[in-house]
C-alpha cells in the first residue's frame, strides 16, 4: 500500500507542475507534452520514456488496488460481529479511504478515455492537448468528474500520505505532528494545482 | 440516577446473544461503572436470575481486566478502564448500551466475557526477555540513556486490556503488539532478541486473526494508557529491520 501510494504520489507532484502550463498557453503546454515524448533521446527512442512511466503507473495502481482488497478482505474477517452501538469513527479523510480508493480508481479510467485516448473527449486532437483540456473542462460534466475526483484525491492523501510515513516506520511520538502538517499540505497543494486548470477552463482564464 | 441498560446478554460461547433491557434505580453518581453492574447483579441473583457475567480484577485501572463497550466506545465516555469510569459521567435517565469487545480473535465467553488469550500467545512469543533470574542485578550494570528509558517507560504502560483491538474498525492488535515490541526494542536489555521478538510477534498477531492497520488511530484515542499512535510506526521500523536477520 505505502510504496505503490508514494511512487502514486510523486507521479502526481510532477503531473500537477507540468498541468499547470497551461496558463502559459498552448504553446507552452503542448510544447512541454511534446517534448515528455522526447525525453531521454537517444538513448531511449521518441515515446519510450512515456511508455516507462506508464507501465510503472499501472504497476502501482495494480498493486495499490490488489493490496487494497485484500487488506479490507482481511479488516472485515475480523470483526465478523458488528456492535449494535455504532458511533462516528475517525477523521472523514480516514472514513473514506475505500470509497474515496474506488472513486479515484474509477476517474484514472475516465481521465485516461479523455484525454489520453481521446475517446470521449468533445474536441479529440491528438498532439494538442490544450485544445483538448479545454474543450472537456467546458462541458459541465468533464469539469464535474474532474472537480469531485480532485477533493477525493485530497482527502485519500490527507490520510495516505501520513499513513503511509507511519507503515513506512518514518514516524515517532515527535515526529507525528510534523508528519501530518505534511500531509495537509500536500494534500492541499496537490488539489488546489489539479482544481486551477478546470477551474480555470471554467472562469474563462484559460480558453 | 435511574437508567435503561442495554445489555449484551450470550449463554456460552456458541450460543446466540442478544442485547437485553434492564432497569436500574437507586445508583448514585460516585459509583463505578462496575459498581452500578454490581447493584444490577445483586437485583437479578435476588429475583433468581442469572447475573451479567463480567471480567474484573482491580478495579483501580492496572489490571486491564474489565474490558467492555459502552455506547459504542471501548470503556466508555473517558479515556479511563471501566472499573475507573463513574457514574456522575452519565445523566438520569439515560439508556446506555453495553457490548462486549467485538473482535474475531476475541470469541465471547459469556454476556460481556471474552477470551483474550490471543494477547498472552502474543506476549509469549516473544514479549519478554532472556535472562537469568534470581537478585536483581546492580543498577548501574547497564546503562539506559534516558530517553530510551522514557520511551520504554512510556511503552510500558500497556496493561493488555484490548480497548484498542475493540476500538479499532479493523480489529487489529498492532497498537498492542507496539507496545511491548517497542518497550523492549529500545532498552538494552531487549537488544539480542530485537529481531527475533519483532518478527515472531508479529506473526504470532497475524496467525491470531486480527485485521490488519490502517492507521485508523482509534486505537490510540482509546487507550486508557495513552500508548502513542506513533508506537506502531516505531513497530513497522522494527519489523522492517529484522525482517532481513
Ligand atoms: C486505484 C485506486 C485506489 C484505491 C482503490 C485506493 C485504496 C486505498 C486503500 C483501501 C488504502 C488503505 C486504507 C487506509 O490506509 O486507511 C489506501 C491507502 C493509500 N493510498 Fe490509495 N487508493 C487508490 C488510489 C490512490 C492514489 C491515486 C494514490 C496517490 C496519491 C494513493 C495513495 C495512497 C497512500 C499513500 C496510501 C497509504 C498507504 C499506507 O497506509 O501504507 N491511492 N488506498
Ligand atoms: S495498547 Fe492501550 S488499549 Fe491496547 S491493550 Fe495496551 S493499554 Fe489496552
Ligand atoms: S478491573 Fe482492573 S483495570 Fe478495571
Amino acid at each position: 500500500m505505502a510504496v505503490s501510494g508514494v511512487v502514486m504520489l510523486l507521479y502526481l507532484v510532477f503531473h500537477m507542475l507540468g498541468n499547470l502550463k497551461v496558463f502559459f498557453g498552448p504553446g507552452d503546454l503542448n510544447g512541454y507534452a511534446a517534448w515528455l515524448r522526447t525525453v531521454g533521446e537517444p538513448f531511449l527512442r521518441y515515446g519510450w520514456f512515456l511508455w516507462i512511466a506508464r507501465c510503472a503507473l499501472t504497476a502501482a495502481v495494480v498493486v495499490h488496488g490488489v493490496a487494497a482488497y485484500q487488506l479490507s478482505r482481511r479488516d472485515l474477517r475480523a470483526r465478523p460481529q458488528k456492535y449494535a452501538h455504532q458511533r462516528q469513527r475517525a477523521t472523514y479523510a480516514t472514513r473514506t479511504m475505500r470509497w474515496g480508493g474506488v472513486i479515484l480508481a474509477l476517474f484514472i479510467v475516465w481521465h485516461i478515455l479523455d484525454l489520453t485516448t481521446l475517446t470521449v473527449n468533445p474536441h479529440a486532437e491528438p498532439g494538442h492537448p490544450y485544445q483538448n483540456i479545454v474543450a472537456s473542462f467546458s462541458t459541465w460534466y468533464g469539469g464535474g468528474i474532474y472537480c469531485v475526483a480532485m477533493l477525493a484525491l485530497g482527502l485519500h492523501v490527507r490520510h495516505g500520505f501520513w499513513s503511509a510515513a507511519q507503515t513506512l516506520g518514518a514516524n515517532n511520538p515527535r515526529r507525528d505532528r510534523t508528519l501530518k502538517v505534511c500531509a495537509n499540505a500536500l494534500a492541499l497543494v496537490l488539489t488546489v494545482g489539479f482544481l486551477s486548470v478546470p477551474v480555470g477552463v471554467m472562469i474563462g482564464v484559460v480558453r | 440516577m435511574n437508567l435503561t441498560l442495554r445489555i449484551w446478554r450470550q449463554a456460552g460461547p456458541d450460543a446466540p446473544g442478544a442485547l437485553t433491557r434492564y432497569q436500574v434505580s437507586g445508583i448514585s453518581p460516585e459509583m463505578s461503572f462496575l459498581e452500578m453492574l454490581d447493584t444490577l447483579n445483586e437485583e437479578l441473583i435476588l429475583a433468581g436470575d442469572q447475573p451479567i457475567a463480567f471480567d474484573h480484577d482491580c478495579r483501580e485501572g492496572i489490571c486491564g481486566a474489565c474490558g467492555m463497550v459502552i455506547n459504542g466506545q471501548a470503556h466508555g465516555p473517558e479515556r479511563t478502564t471501566t472499573c475507573q469510569l463513574h457514574m456522575r459521567h452519565f445523566r438520569d435517565g439515560d439508556t446506555i448500551d453495553v457490548e462486549p469487545w467485538r473482535a474475531a480473535a476475541f470469541p465471547v465467553v459469556k454476556d460481556l466475557v471474552v477470551d483474550r488469550s490471543a494477547f498472552d500467545r502474543i506476549i509469549g512469543s516473544g514479549g519478554y526477555i532472556t535472562a537469568p533470574t534470581g537478585s536483581a542485578p546492580e543498577a548501574h550494570a547497564t546503562p539506559v540513556p534516558k530517553e530510551a528509558a522514557d520511551l520504554a517507560f512510556e511503552h510500558a504502560e500497556c496493561i493488555g486490556c484490548g480497548a484498542c483491538v475493540a476500538a479499532c474498525p479493523n480489529g487489529s492488535a498492532m497498537l498492542f503488539t507496539a507496545a511491548k515490541v517497542v518497550h523492549l526494542n529500545v532498552l538494552p536489555q531487549g537488544a539480542p532478541e530485537r529481531s527475533s521478538r519483532v518478527r515472531s510477534m508479529v506473526a504470532t498477531m497475524d496467525d491470531e486473526g486480527f485485521g490488519g492497520c490502517t492507521n485508523t488511530g482509534e486505537c490510540a484515542t482509546a487507550c486508557p494508557k495513552g500508548i502513542p499512535l506513533s508506537g506502531i510506526s516505531m513497530l513497522n521500523r522494527e519489523f522492517l529491520r529484522g525482517a532481513g536477520r
